[in-house]
């Protein structure tokens, strides 16, 4: 796949369809892998990776990039496409200056699984029907994919990309994979269960705004954590507003927005699961007001900018079934 | 002192849309219609204004409750606003439950500039169900306080 | 950091007898920012007032903040003050401890405390106030008056005369509404038709108005000084240009048993109508529900014998859409249904009847020519009895807990006339008590009783029950005499209650004005603002802001059109300065904002900015106009990146007064 990609990327270059590439390289570490824009052949040949790391979602790069001279061709794996729709929604990139080629995707294999696994030091992955092969100092180790997934990738919704210019390998399908097991089973318990759950969970968050940063929904111009006139940044205080309410008030702003791309929870140095808070919006939103996928369509209007006159009363909230 | 526990008075707050509820408030006021000193009202122009995150900064400035009343929906002053605040709100408070916080510390009520008596009454049963709750240690503060 | 100076009014004792205002004022003088602090009986007064302004000049004030009664009440009263001294009238806030504390707290002490609290949140937001400036909006000069019954008819008139456009929107083929159906009017026994149809024709022929007949108004959008409605002309299935009013085809028409409202079905009309002679427009309407020739497309005799040509069968409804600077709701009362006051018999008898069918029953042009005849045996009645109170103050849940108000007049009118003309009958009225304040309505009710020799009986009927040989008995009890009455009346005529017309409830909806639990219009204020609705621009009159009889009626149509008139002569408004604004450079453009906006009041724009690294970069920002804006707020919470808020009630003010609560002891 990788080398079918690097040859397409060229003859687009070539011909002047486009003038960069946004794609992934490697970075510190094999596994570490990074986007990148890519100029040239040369550059595509020297850095271009492509491989079951590639988790990145490159959608949000494109914010930047569309503001930039020229067309842009970029790779997007199928949940991409969905943070893709979802930016052209809110006008935060310009289509007409972007190449999109959807790649397909089996899921991505999460470094933190091969750690746990006592996986160390990695020099490469390969992928191998329903495995991965690790490459490492000490030899190869082969895995079931299924066993090595990113968690999103676990209960990955959809194979199917929603956009497109041109296709490489076959149109998926949207999937049921189970994605609100975990918050189901969080209503189940009782609110002591939940509190207790959350607050082991938020109290490891150090506030290094990874999440924040890699989130497509989140792309402010200016975020108001970091505008001091928005009267929640608070920064001098450890245990100000802004750090208590830090995942609610981010969660709540991309409520409605968030197309449940996962990459929050990939990117948390705490492995704090805070797709669990995303996925609760989005759960709710269909269960209240009917199914709603954020970026399945580019230009739908989002729940939270919308309202039917028999909508439920908030106080449902109170009655619903369940502790 | 045990003897001396001060009996607990929770801090209300109350945020009200100019044309219906808060003429709702002022109404049981007109009509004398008692309600506890612990409810202290904001107005906003509508139930619209209200940013989830002023109900979250009460609840971290600690607040024990944070009641929200606009107009009926369909007699919306703006035609639309407390419905955009009904979804807001129920999204609000289903997730605040979520967390474990106690949800009967969040309400939403619908109060017209002709329910004085409706108001006051919604203040009565709020603040005994707050009161009942007890002070809110939760929502201030959901990560460890060490 | 502001200058604030803090009020603190006792209105009188309202205030001070449960807040100690000296503390309250003491209190807040600690407060930070605050440089003077002080209390007084009546700041609403000329020397309350000038204390304000004196204070703003000799301590250099920057903002005020007046703890008192609500700021519905005075925060206008309190702004000009300011603004009268040199400041800007949006550097006040008032705390309203009035309302909202000295009223609802009897404990002193708990009282004084909240109204510290609500002193200091006011100080809080005050300090984060900024001057504001209002912008202007056009006015369009026309007014609406929805309804035309006797309420719409004297305000369309009323403000065609001060020179303005003014068109009624009447849902019935002509207009005229109840006092139509009335037969005389009290106190001075005028015959209804001969005072109303002038004016009906003076509409017609004012080249200022124009009559909507058979329409309804559809959509409302828009706000004070430039409303646009939509009205929908229902399809009458006649050119009302073409149409001469000859009435040829109504004695025509072949389906003669069409129930006839006009005469509350006591008699038919045709499927063609003119509702009555001196309908306005003088036009005749197909009724679709009866019609053959719309029903199954068999018949068309109308169409031949029209001379003018003025039958189409292919009407459709048509739209229109205009624009108004401010709208008149003159949507009127009905009588209640009966159905659910068995113990009246009403649904049993032909000759249990209502006050407006006994007007029908004794007016000239209705099914009886104007002799008072039994409806079930056109007989003379003998012995009549008149029920009052039947669903007006029943708290029951059947009927209405208000006074219907124009009942024992219109009563005290049917006894005495009944009397005078047929001397012979025996008239009884049952009363809980009767209400006759009005000029000479008193010594009209007096007139009933004393020179006419009616029967007042205070005492409420038990039950009226028809029997087979058509008496009908007529059980109630004597409250004075404590005695049960049994009297063999021939016919009972109930004072039914009055409620607001059907139609009221959407119309409110669609005005955004609001309506109190009887589904009658809210006016802004109960003593001092009685005609306007609290919605800007939307203004009441007649009796869907609560029962009225023509007197009163007429007086609040020429109140309401007094209003309008000083609103339509203003060439421009001066708007609520207290708008959204978007801040460009946080603005990411996606939208939310504009998509919540009930007003459309939110545009995007392609702009150039410079970067920080000297290039221009051209992005899209939300702009609000501030003409078309109304304040809600919406936009505010759904912008993600907090790039839209609202003057006046800024997300920092906001968070301030909640801290300022929250930071209580």
């Amino acid at each position: 796949m990788q080398g079918m990609m690097i040859s397409r990327a060229k003859e687009l270059l070539q011909d002047g369809t486009v003038n960069r590439v946004l794609g992934w390289q490697a970075g510190e570490f094999v596994y570490d892998i990074t986007p990148a824009v890519f100029e040239s052949a040369e550059e595509l040949d020297a850095g271009f990776v492509y491989n079951a790391f590639c988790g990145s979602n490159l959608s949000k790069y494109l914010i930047k990039e569309t503001i930039k001279e020229g067309k842009i061709l970029v790779f997007l794996k199928p949940c991409d496409t969905y943070s893709f729709n979802q930016l052209l929604t809110e006008h935060r990139i310009d289509r007409d200056k972007i190449y999109v080629i959807g790649i397909p995707c089996q899921g991505k294999t999460s470094g933190e699984m091969l750690k746990a696994k006592g996986i160390s030091g990695i020099t490469g992955i390969k992928e191998d029907g329903d495995n991965v092969i690790v490459e490492t100092i000490y030899g190869n180790e082969t895995f079931a994919r299924a066993d090595v997934l990113e968690e999103r990738c676990r209960t990955c919704k959809s194979k199917k990309h929603v956009v497109y210019d041109e296709l490489m390998g076959e149109e998926g399908e949207v999937l049921d994979s189970g994605r609100f097991d975990m918050v189901a089973k969080l209503e189940a318990m009782t609110p002591d269960e939940r509190f207790a759950f959350w607050r082991s969970q938020l109290s490891k968050c150090i506030r290094c705004n990874a999440c924040r940063n890699v989130c497509p929904a989140c792309s402010c111009e200016k975020c108001v954590f970091d505008n001091p006139n928005s009267g929640i940044s608070q920064k001098a205080a450890a245990d100000s507003f802004e750090e208590n309410m830090f995942h609610i008030i981010r969660a709540f702003h991309v409520a409605g927005r968030c197309t449940d791309c996962g990459e929050c929870s990939r990117v948390c140095p705490q492995n704090i699961p805070l797709h669990l808070l995303n996925r609760k919006f989005i759960k709710d939103i269909n269960e209240l007001y009917g199914e709603y996928q954020a970026g399945e369509e580019a230009g739908s209007r989002a729940p939270l900018v919308n309202y039917t006159t028999g909508d439920v009363e908030p106080s449902i909230v109170y009655h619903r079934e369940g502790k | 002192m045990p003897n001396e526990v001060k009996a607990f008075k929770p801090k209300i707050v109350a945020f009200c849309c100019n044309w219906c509820s808060y003429a709702g408030a002022d109404l049981a006021g007109t009509n004398r219609l008692t309600y506890p000193a612990d409810v202290k009202i904001i107005r906003v122009p509508c139930s619209c204004r209200v940013n989830p995150m002023f109900i979250l900064r009460a609840f971290q400035r600690g607040a024990d409750g944070v009641i929200l009343c606009g107009c009926h929906p369909g007699d919306c002053h703006y035609t639309s606003g407390n419905y955009y605040a009904r979804r807001r709100m129920t999204l609000l408070f289903s997730m605040l439950d979520y967390l474990g916080i106690e949800k009967e510390r969040t309400r939403v009520e619908w109060v017209s500039a002709a329910e004085g008596a409706k108001f006051a009454a919604t203040m009565n049963d709020f603040v005994a169900t707050v009161t009942a709750l007890g002070e809110n240690k939760r929502l201030e503060d959901l990560r460890c306080k060490e | 950091m502001q200058r604030i100076g803090v009020f603190v009014c006792w209105c009188g004792s309202n205030i001070a007898a449960t807040v100690d205002v000296q503390a309250v004022s003491d209190a807040l003088a600690k407060e930070p920012g605050v440089v003077y602090s002080t209390n007084y009986q009546y700041m609403c007064s000329e020397a309350g007032q000038n204390m304000i302004k004196n204070a703003i000049k000799e301590y250099n004030l920057t903002g005020v903040v007046v703890c008192s009664c609500s700021p519905r009440m005075h925060e206008a009263t309190f702004r000009k003050t300011v603004a009268a001294a040199g400041l800007n009238p949006y550097m006040l806030e008032v705390a309203n401890i009035r309302e909202q504390c000295s009223w609802i707290h009897k404990d002193k002490e708990a009282g004084t405390e909240k109204a510290i609290v609500l002193g200091r949140t006011a100080i809080a937001k005050v300090q984060l106030n900024a001057p504001l400036q209002a912008g202007e909006s056009p006015v369009v000069k026309r007014a609406l008056v929805i309804g035309g019954g006797i309420a719409g008819i004297q305000t369309a008139l009323d403000i065609a005369e001060a020179g303005f456009d003014v068109d009624i929107v009447e849902k019935n083929p002509t207009i005229g509404g109840k006092m139509t159906q009335i037969d005389k009017t009290f106190p001075t026994l005028d015959c209804a038709a001969c005072i109303l149809t002038p004016k009906m024709v003076d509409c017609a022929q004012n080249e200022k108005i124009h009559i909507y007949s058979y329409s309804e108004v559809e959509s409302v959008k828009g706000f004070v000084g430039n409303f646009t409605v939509s009205i929908k002309k229902k399809a009458r299935y006649v050119d009302e240009n073409k149409c001469t009013g000859c009435g040829e085809c109504t004695t025509k028409c072949p389906m003669k048993n069409v129930p006839n409202e006009f005469n509350l079905g006591m008699d038919n009309r045709r499927a063609i109508y003119i509702p009555f002679a001196q309908a306005v427009p003088k036009v005749a309407t197909i009724d679709p529900n009866y019609c053959n020739m719309l029903k199954n497309g068999k018949c068309g005799l109308c169409a031949k014998v029209c001379g003018a040509g003025a039958i189409d069968y292919k009407q459709q409804d048509q739209i229109v859409e205009e624009k108004y600077g401010a709208i008149v709701v003159a949507t009127g009362y009905n009588p209640i249904k009966l159905d659910k006051f068995d113990e009246f018999g009403y649904s049993l008898s032909k000759d249990v009847i209502t006050s407006l069918e006994f007007e029908r029953l004794t007016n000239a042009a209705g099914p009886t020519s104007g002799t008072l005849l039994r409806p079930s045996d056109g007989k003379h009645p003998h012995t009549i009895v008149f029920v009052q109170c039947v669903g007006s103050r029943d708290t029951s849940g059947c009927g209405k807990p208000y006074c219907s108000k124009i009942c024992c007049m219109y009563t005290a009118k049917h006894a005495m006339l009944t009397r005078e003309k047929y001397p012979d009958t025996d008239v009884y009225v049952f009363y809980i008590d009767v209400r006759s304040p009005g000029k000479n309505y008193d010594e009209f009710y007096r007139r009933a009783v004393e020179q006419y020799g009616v029967h007042y009986i205070k005492g409420m009927v038990g039950k009226v029950a028809p029997r087979a040989d058509g008496k009908i008995m007529v059980q109630a009890s004597d409250l004075l005499a404590d005695e049960q009455l049994h009297i063999e009346a021939d016919l009972v005529v109930l004072a039914a209650a009055i409620e607001p017309d059907k139609s009221a409830r959407p119309l409110a909806t669609m005005l955004t004005a609001s309506m109190d639990t009887n589904d009658f219009f809210t006016e802004a204020h109960a003593k001092l603002r009685p005609v306007e609705s609290p919605t800007a621009g939307i203004f009441l009159s007649g009796a869907c802001q609560g029962p009225k009889d023509i007197p009163d009626t007429v007086s609040q149509a020429s109140a309401a059109a007094a209003k309008v008139i000083g609103l339509l002569v203003k060439d421009k408004l001066t708007t609520n300065p207290c708008v959204a604004q978007s801040n460009e450079m946080m603005c990411n453009g996606c939208s939310s904002c504009e998509r919540v906006c009930p007003y459309g009041a939110i545009t995007y724009v392609d702009k150039e900015f410079r970067m920080p690294d000297r290039t221009t970069r051209v992005r899209r920002v939300a702009s609000v106009n501030p003409a078309v804006c109304q304040g809600c707020g919406a936009c505010t919470v759904a912008c993600p990146s907090g790039a839209m808020d609202l003057k006046g009630f800024s997300n920092s003010q906001i968070m301030a007064e909640v801290d300022a609560i929250c930071q209580m002891k």
